[in-house]
Parts: C-alpha cells; sequence; structure tokens
C-alpha cells in the first residue's frame, strides 16, 4: 500500500508546474468558496440579528393561542419571579415584558389603526436601541402618560410634539380602552410597515389604558449568542408550563426565514456550480495527466499490474492533488 | 518438455481497411532454457509472435500452450495474473518507472505478487548486483545510461522468477559495448540461472550469440536453425 502511495505522491510531482497550478486553481476555488459562504452565513446572522434586535428578540414567551389570536384576553400576568428565572439562564442578556394591542387612534378628523405596545421603556431601549430612532420630543419614562409615535403615522395624522391624540380600542376582557394622550416623541422607524402603525407607551399606562393590571403579552428574551439559541429555548421551555407560548424568532418571522433560504439556495446553485467548473478543471488536470502515461500504462500491465491497482494510483494522484489545494 | 507450444497461430489484424494477415498458421516449439531469437525484416510479424506469446494480443485462431496451460482462452485479469507470475518482460525503451530507483521499480514487481518486504528488498539488491548495477540501486531512470536502465529492466523481468523473458529489440537503442554487455549478462543469466530468453531482434549481435534463430517472413516462419552456440554452450 505504502508504494502506491508512493507512486501516485512521485507521479504526481513528475510535472510540477502543472500540479502546481491545477492545486493553485483548487486552493482558489476553495478560498473563494469559502468567502462566499462565510459571507452568505455571516450577512444571514446580521440580518437575525437587526430583525430581532428592531422588535422581536430571539426567543419570545406568550400565554397559549396569543400569537394566533393577538388577543388581549390572551395576555399572561407578568411574574417578576419567572422574569429573574428568565434572566439567570446561560446566555440571556436582556428581558423585556410587552403589552401589545391594536387601537383607533384619531387626531382631528383623521383615523387610523395603531399597533400599540407598552413598554419598560429602558429595556426596551436596551433590546431595540429606540432612544436613538427617537427624532423629536423625549423618550418615554415608567412614569410616563403620554406616547411616543412613529414618523409616518404622525406625517398621516397630522400630529407633533405636544398635541393629544385620542387612543379608542378594546381592552382586557371587553373593557372598552379610550384615552386622550399627548405625544411626547416621534420615532423613525427605517422599516416602512413600524412607521406607519407603532405607538408606544409606558407599560404602567398601557395595563392601566387596557384595564390589564400586571398582565402583559408578550416577554421578549435577547441571547448573546444567536448559535445558542435551541439550548437557551430549551432552558426557557422548561420554565414554562402548557399554558404558555416560547417561540423562537425563525417562528416568529417565517418569512426572514424564507428569505433566508430562498437567498441560502441560490447561494448554494452558486457553490454546486463553482464545484462543476474546478470539478472539470480537475477532472481536464487528470485526464492530460492519464493521457501521459497511457504508454506507462500498457506497460504496467504488461508486467501484470491489474487494472484497479492503476486506477487505485491515478485516484490517490487526485487525492494527493486536491488535499494540496484544499 | 515443451515450454512454449504455440499450435497453428494466426493473427488477422481487421480494424483496418484492409484486414492484415499478421501470423499465417504458426507452429513453434520452445523447450526450456533456449536463447532464441526470432528475426526477420519489418512487417514480418515478430513483433506480434511475442506479443501473443506474452499474452498481450489474442490470436485469431490456434492455440497458445506455456508451461502445459492453454493460455488462449484466458480472460484479461487472468492473463494479467499469468504474466505477473510466468513472464518477465524487456522492452526496446526499457520502460522503467520514472519515479522510482532501479532497486524500487525491481522490488514493484514483487510487490504486485504479494512477496514480502524484506525478501523483496534483499531479491532486488541480488538481481542489480546480477546485472553489474550494485552501486546504482538508489538511481532513478532519469540518472542512468540506456545500457543501465535496461539492465535494470533485465532485473525486473527477472524479479518474478519467471518461467521466461521475452525482449522485445532489447538492444536497439544500445551501442555496441553496452548491448555486449547487456548480452553478456543475459547469456550468463541463461547458463548459470537456466533461465529462458527469448528475443524479437533485427539486431546482429543478439542473433550471433543465439542458440536458435527463427526467421519470419510475412507471418511464417521461414527457417528454424539451431546454431553453434547451442552446441557450444551445451558442451
Amino acid at each position: 500500500m505504502k508504494t502506491y502511495f508512493l507512486l501516485a505522491w512521485r507521479n504526481l510531482w513528475r510535472n510540477k508546474r502543472r500540479t502546481l497550478i491545477a492545486s493553485a486553481s483548487i486552493f482558489f476555488a476553495v478560498i473563494f468558496a469559502l468567502l462566499m459562504r462565510s459571507m452568505q452565513e455571516g450577512s444571514y446572522d446580521y440580518m437575525v440579528d437587526a430583525s430581532v434586535s428592531m422588535y422581536t428578540g430571539y426567543i419570545q414567551v406568550h400565554a397559549k393561542e396569543y400569537w394566533d389570536k393577538r388577543s388581549i384576553d390572551k395576555s399572561m400576568e407578568l411574574s417578576q419571579t419567572r422574569i429573574g428565572k428568565i434572566d439567570s439562564v446561560k446566555h440571556v442578556t436582556l428581558v423585556t415584558p410587552r403589552l401589545e394591542s391594536f387601537s383607533l387612534i384619531s387626531y382631528g378628523n383623521v383615523t387610523k389603526v395603531a399597533s400599540i405596545v407598552g413598554i419598560h421603556p429602558e429595556l426596551e431601549n436596551k433590546m431595540t436601541d429606540l432612544k436613538s430612532k427617537l427624532i423629536s420630543g423625549k423618550y418615554l419614562t415608567e412614569k410616563s402618560r403620554g406616547v411616543m409615535i412613529a414618523k409616518g403615522l404622525a406625517t398621516v395624522l397630522k400630529v407633533g410634539i405636544g398635541d393629544s391624540v385620542v387612543l379608542y380600542g378594546q381592552g382586557y376582557h371587553g373593557v372598552t380602552a379610550a384615552a386622550q394622550v399627548e405625544v411626547e416623541g416621534i420615532i423613525n422607524f427605517t422599516l416602512p410597515a413600524l412607521n406607519k402603525t407603532m405607538v408606544y407607551l409606558s407599560l404602567d399606562y398601557s395595563q392601566w389604558l387596557y384595564a390589564a393590571p400586571n398582565r402583559v403579552t408578550t416577554i421578549s428574551i435577547m441571547i448573546d449568542e444567536a448559535k445558542k439559541i435551541n439550548e437557551v429555548h430549551v432552558a426557557v421551555r422548561k420554565l414554562f408550563d402548557e399554558k404558555y407560548e416560547v417561540m423562537m424568532w425563525s417562528e416568529l418571522m417565517p418569512e426572514l426565514v424564507q428569505s433566508i433560504e430562498i437567498d441560502n439556495a441560490g447561494g448554494i446553485i452558486m457553490l454546486g456550480i463553482l464545484y462543476v467548473v474546478i470539478g472539470f478543471g480537475i477532472f481536464g488536470t487528470v485526464m492530460m495527466m492519464t493521457a501521459e502515461k497511457t504508454r506507462e500504462f500498457g506497460i504496467l500491465i504488461s508486467i501484470g499490474m491489474k487494472k484497479w491497482r492503476l486506477s487505485y494510483v491515478s485516484f490517490l494522484e487526485s487525492l494527493f492533488l486536491s488535499f494540496i489545494g484544499v | 518438455m515443451a515450454l512454449i507450444e504455440l499450435k497453428k497461430i494466426t493473427k488477422i489484424y481487421d480494424d483496418t481497411a484492409v484486414p492484415v494477415q499478421a501470423l499465417k498458421d504458426v507452429d513453434l516449439i520452445i523447450e526450456k532454457e533456449e536463447f532464441t531469437a526470432i528475426v526477420g525484416p519489418s512487417g514480418s510479424g515478430k513483433t506480434t509472435l511475442l506479443n501473443i506469446i506474452g499474452g498481450l494480443d489474442k490470436p485469431t485462431s490456434g492455440n497458445i500452450i506455456i508451461d502445459e496451460t492453454d493460455i488462449s482462452t484466458f480472460k484479461t485479469d487472468q492473463m494479467i495474473d499469468f504474466r505477473l507470475h510466468n513472464i518477465g518482460f524487456v522492452f526496446q525503451a526499457y520502460n522503467l518507472i520514472p519515479v522510482f530507483t532501479a532497486k524500487e521499480n525491481v522490488e514493484f514487481i514483487m510487490l504486485l505478487q504479494g512477496v514480502e518486504k524484506e525478501e523483496r528488498e534483499r531479491t532486488a539488491v541480488e538481481l542489480l548486483t546480477a546485472v553489474d548495477l550494485s552501486d546504482r540501486i538508489n538511481s532513478k531512470p532519469t540518472e542512468l545510461s540506456g545500457g543501465q536502465q535496461q539492465r535494470v529492466a533485465v532485473a525486473r523481468a527477472l524479479a518474478s522468477k519467471p518461467s521466461f523473458v521475452l525482449a522485445d529489440e532489447p538492444t536497439a537503442n544500445l551501442d555496441s559495448v553496452t548491448a555486449n554487455n547487456l548480452l553478456d549478462i543475459m547469456e550468463k543469466l541463461n547458463k548459470e540461472h537456466k533461465m529462458t530468453f527469448i528475443f524479437s531482434t533485427h539486431d546482429a549481435r543478439v542473433i550471433k550469440r543465439a542458440h536458435r534463430v527463427v526467421t519470419l517472413r510475412d507471418g511464417a516462419i521461414e527457417s528454424d536453425v539451431i546454431t553453434d552456440n547451442a552446441m557450444a554452450n551445451a558442451n
């Protein structure tokens, strides 16, 4: 066996220049493939990180059925003990509660549907960097009784800082939730869907408005390493019984998963094409090496070397060539 | 007892526009320990005959019996195995494995036979010493002269302990001194080791030393002569 390895290895170096060129082409193909894949994978991580940091977080906890029905009636009681337990799970960096609902928002003769989110201002800022999106007015505090409104919505309603808007919706268990609140801040989202709908209140005030004291619809969780999400998901899941749903970002944003999958498929096809091109390059080199040695093969067969042994030596040569390149 | 027996060997190459009959009903018996030259002008069929004896080519009809085994019907792998264990080859162009040293070239054929490493090494050194190359065992073919390469080829041919050696124009590329040295070695191996040699050649130097000269013309044996060398050798 050693002799076959030796024969294949030495054969490879009979034409050093060709071997080096062939290995170089493999080397550059591998480098290119690695770079392409790394950039692609890196961009997915970045996309996911940017998306989860924008609003959802890596993991969310809801009361069962909330995600499907999006009703404040499917909210859950906020337990500080549970929040503390989630906080202590390894890799969890931040936990923030939200009370989310939909209401009509009016100013003058204009009425729109808005997504109302009650937040813990400080924690929300840590998670979504919300304060940096504030373009006028002031950021909410825990005691705020006003709202921060997205720029797009403010433009449609034609409201500015200090104006009062009317919120009108349905609170917990059918209670009417209506209030006249002052616009304290205007925030600008790059995502149009958010810019046209988002209205923020402090968590305390939203719980009062929706008659849902100490209740939240969502606990949003951030982690330090995206790759640890499964581990964290399992650990958080253990903290809640079946009356709760613990969802990962991939369940919360299936459209993002889909776009990544589509892009990834494109990348894999490109990679496949690259490997086919390189494969033909190597095949050409091996063909040339084989053609050059046709006479030698004949001699080896005539002295008693079986064809499978010749194939084995040729296979070893190709293998070595690939390994050198890789 | 006959070492090689050819019975009514006919070879027709019909893959050309006009089929060519290279051998016509050739009958030939070669005994053990012979030192035979197959001679004839170009196109007379001597290389074809050598190839058929060596199992490198198949006859269109007829039988080849070597050591009482009819090899005419052997399949490819069977034939390769048979060659490996029974026939040594020496080619005009030496045809050594260029990336191997002299010793490795000689060892390689024993490796194919499955001989143990120690025995391979010992035999290779012995054979290279027998062909006066003990000082060049670690040289690669490119570092050897034509005559030295051909001597390595002879050592390689003998390494498998064959029943006979087929040598196709072994001296064609060598100068007189080198050719004579090589023939000396082959004669010595024939005499001392009882090795049968069959040459295909035009070379007068080989013909002069042959114990038997078989002359082919147009694919048929024109003459088959036992020379004085055979008598001298017998004495």
